[in-house]
């Protein structure tokens, strides 16, 4: 059972404490609720562009970096479709240099258009080292368009295209960070040794006076149900044949999330796992093959990738996938499978429970969801999943008209 | 009112004690040392088999990465399949990595389940079969993955470097080619294993909240085994260097190519050299971070690259310096060229103390954090084990770090950071 203490200051911002006093260190964890699906379609990409921004100095500081790196501080961040995660860990003694820096950037940043101008770079530079110059690094991005008609998940955080991301203007800039950064759309969370009672005046002294700022009211719009099966054919300069198929499945705090989340361990989850030791192992079609979904917050996609062995036929490839499906959609899964995935997930949590900065980027998470408190309880929701639940939710979203595939061909 | 233009007074990381939390030594009844650190609050354990196994002890490459990766691919008692299971039913994983020198094997899993697993590791070390069908499948979804990491300019980059640096013959500048997958033999496995993992030289790190009776188990299921410690400074050395008679490459690996995988690198000596230590100082001020000065002229000054670093390769014979980046291929000879002159600067101007002190702290700070969590802590340890260090080395490191002076740092410049020493590499 992880501690924390939460209290609201008088601008709305939201403060999470959760100490740990073996560890010297301290983190210092700023939640936005902001992410790529909060874009506007003709301007993607910004959410994560955004983020490198938030390095370029703030108002009253202009290099970020020097002094946090004097106090002994490293820090980084992340965007993903929901959410833009913001983190500093740094000896507990300095703790408040966190707090100034992290504070001044929330209260208002420098945009300068030289900052702009080179992030603009780095991120084209991060776009092609990612999904261009790379072989099969467009194949999300078709996925995406293909699985979502509606909801802004059918583009990428690292932007549609690069275009999206070359002509960002200094003004949009500016709208973005004022209608998303402000103390009633993030979280913050302090960890490590510290005190709650220590930490309460600093974070007043630091965040208190940041003024509110309106609250983003989400309005995205809903994915309506898919009702027929969806396939493209891509051709392109790599060496192996490969297949894609995605899924609809349930939002983060859905109880088909949990089944999800265990259905893609059984089918994908290590070299015992069903995909890997039938396709592999037994039938060779395929040199590797992938189950996984993304932890959306909203209704998200169950994915399964693979790549052909030099001379399997698609289809062939994607028959016997189907094939496992069907046994899926047809039989329980066995005492001993469903024993083993609850194993994997008690340990995975476990694991990640180790680090003081996993803790707080979770405890934060689960505050933007809802609760932190969900920390504590909504792991018991995997515990709860019965084979029953996997067999009738398997028959559910491995619909041949909720899926979503991509042949992609070697055209050497 | 709240002056927010002044930084908060801090501590100086350097007046921390650093100090590397002690570590105990078992030795088993056949000699192998067990090192061990029991720390942490979570339920997890973490055993670490490494073995004397690396490619150094090869003759035909990749029988030593194929023999670690097919490790888990039945004894004589369990299946491929069934020794998957077993591992993956208690939740826990087992993950073999084939290094220079050595090879590991390690297991991650719930203290609790340390009974059901260590068993099953001690069957793979003592019978692993190497079935051949299982090198069959091997072979091909290898040659498979080869192919596609062929494509990336960072992969093709970094193992030429590599073979441009150490010569492509030496253990650290080798290869792996799809002719020399299908050259791979069961019977070559079979005796790499019988003699270096079956009769091998091994050592064992444990960390973790250790279950009661640990030591025992260890003792039960591997003292036993005909395993022997490395003897104290044992590493073949055997391998002659042979680098790379041109220094400068250019290659075009894909035409269509929209960036540019640049690596330059210099051979550089290993741990046991006293310039180590003021390298590792030198590196962060040059590229070794966020703050370093590759950083913020290429990435943030310039916007050439997401991300620009140089280290000193972690290899136990011989090291090298190298500087990494992948750049927009319309800015790679831009790249190069302020790589360059960066080293020039570092060279001809004196380093600021400001900018000494914040490397300093950032290095002090960056190492306590590391030290928090049994796993971390242990890594520092087998590093110095397998360095054929101890703690001392460590809290030289903490020392040189605290007190090197500019001047000092200066004159290494001008002593490594000299262009001509250097091989230049461009791959798009």
């Amino acid at each position: 059972m992880l501690q924390f203490d939460r209290f609201t200051l008088d601008n709305g911002l939201k403060v999470i404490v959760h100490e740990d006093k073996s560890t010297p260190m301290a983190v210092v964890n700023v939640m936005y609720d902001v992410g790529a699906r909060d874009e506007d379609p003709s301007k993607t990409g910004f959410a994560h562009l955004f983020e490198h921004l938030m390095f370029g100095g703030s108002i009253n500081i202009e290099d970020f970096e020097t002094p946090l790196n004097m106090a002994g501080g490293e820090n980084n961040a992340y965007t993903s479709n929901d959410v833009t995660n913001y983190y500093i860990q740094l000896p507990a003694e300095n703790l408040e240099t966190a707090l100034w820096l992290e504070s001044d950037r929330m209260l208002s940043l420098a945009f300068n258009e030289k900052s702009l101008d080179v992030q603009r770079k780095v991120v084209c530079e991060e776009f092609k080292e990612h999904y261009i110059n790379k072989p099969y690094g467009d194949v999300w991005f078709r996925l995406r368009e293909m699985a979502y008609k509606k909801h802004p998940y059918r583009w990428m955080t690292i932007g549609k295209e690069l275009s999206h991301v070359e002509n960002a203007a200094l003004s949009d800039v500016e709208n973005f960070f004022r209608k998303h950064y402000n103390p009633t759309n993030a979280i913050l969370v302090i960890a490590g040794n510290v005190q709650t009672s220590e930490v309460r005046p600093l974070a007043e002294k630091w965040f208190g006076d940041i003024p509110a700022g309106e609250k983003y009211d989400r309005d995205v719009a809903q994915e309506p149900k898919q009702t027929e099966a969806r396939s493209m054919e891509i051709k392109a300069n790599v060496p192996l044949d490969a297949i894609y198929k995605c899924w609809h499945m349930d939002a983060r705090l859905d109880h088909g999330y949990y089944v999800a989340d265990l259905i893609s361990e059984v089918l994908g989850g290590g070299s015992s796992s069903r995909l890997y030791q039938r396709l592999v192992k037994e039938k060779q079609l395929l040199s590797n093959i992938e189950c996984y979904h993304y932890g959306s917050i909203d209704a998200g996609l169950m994915a399964i990738e693979g790549k052909l062995v030099k001379g399997v036929k698609m289809h062939e490839a994607e028959k016997a996938i189907e094939e496992e499906l069907d046994i899926m959609k047809r039989e329980l899964i066995s005492d001993k499978e469903l024993t083993k995935i609850k194993n994997k997930t008690e340990a995975a949590i476990a694991f990640e429970d180790m680090s003081v900065m996993t803790r707080a980027n979770n405890l934060a998470f689960y505050e933007i969801l809802g609760d932190a408190a969900l920390f504590n309880t909504d792991r018991d929701k995997y515990f709860a999943v019965t084979a029953a639940d996997v067999l009738e939710y398997s028959r559910r979203i491995f619909d041949r008209s909720n899926s979503n595939t991509i042949h992609y061909y070697s055209e050497n | 009112m709240l002056i927010r233009t002044v930084p908060p007074a801090i501590k100086d990381p350097t007046e921390f004690e650093v100090n590397l939390p002690p570590c105990d030594k078992h030795i088993l009844r056949n000699g192998v040392e067990v090192y061990s650190l029991n720390m942490g609050t979570e339920d997890t354990l973490m055993v670490n088999w490494t073995f004397h196994a690396g490619n150094s002890y090869e003759t035909r490459n990749l029988v030593a990465t194929a023999t670690s990766q097919l490790l888990k691919n039945g004894t004589g008692r369990l299946s491929a399949f069934e020794v998957n299971e077993h591992f993956e039913y208690h939740g826990a994983s087992l993950s073999r990595h084939s290094n220079h020198e050595t090879a590991d094997i390690v297991l991650h899993c719930l203290s609790r389940h340390a009974n059901e697993l260590l068993p099953v590791v001690a069957e793979i070390i003592s019978d692993s079969r190497f079935p051949q069908k299982e090198l069959d499948i091997f072979i091909q979804n290898s040659k498979q993955k080869l192919q596609v990491s062929l494509q990336k300019c960072e992969f093709v980059a970094s193992r030429l470097i590599d073979a441009h640096l150490f010569g492509e013959g030496h253990p650290y500048g080798k290869y792996s080619t799809p002719a020399d997958y299908d050259a791979l033999r069961q019977e070559d496995l079979l005796a790499f294993f019988d003699e270096h993992y079956r009769n091998g030289r091994c050592i064992i790190f444990v960390a973790g909240k250790l279950p009661p009776g640990l030591f025992e188990l260890l003792e039960k299921e591997f003292g036993g085994l005909s395993l022997h410690a490395p003897q104290p400074g044992y590493i073949s050395t055997s391998h002659l260097l042979n680098p790379s008679p041109q220094k400068k490459q250019m290659l075009i690996n894909d035409p269509e190519g929209v960036q540019a995988a640049i690596r330059i690198a210099r051979p550089f000596p290993n741990r046991h050299h006293p310039d180590f230590k003021k390298a590792m100082v030198l590196n962060n001020i040059y590229g070794g971070f966020f703050g370093s000065r590759l950083m913020t002229n290429i990435r943030e000054d310039k916007g050439y690259t997401y991300g620009i670093y140089s280290y000193l390769m972690n290899f136990i014979q011989e090291s090298g310096w190298i500087i990494s980046t992948e750049a927009g291929r319309d800015v790679s000879e831009a790249t190069v060229s302020e790589i360059y002159k960066e080293m020039e600067e570092i060279r001809e101007e004196s380093i600021d103390e400001e900018e000494l002190r914040m490397t300093r702290n950032y290095m002090i700070g960056s190492i306590l954090g590391e030290l928090d969590g049994p796993f971390q802590v242990l890594s520092r340890w087998k590093s110095l084990v397998l360095n054929d260090l101890d703690v001392r080395y460590f809290n030289e490191v903490i020392n040189v770090i605290k007190t090197i002076t500019g001047e000092e740092l200066q004159d290494l410049a001008k002593k490594y950071l000299v262009p001509d020493e250097f091989y230049e590499l461009v791959v798009i």
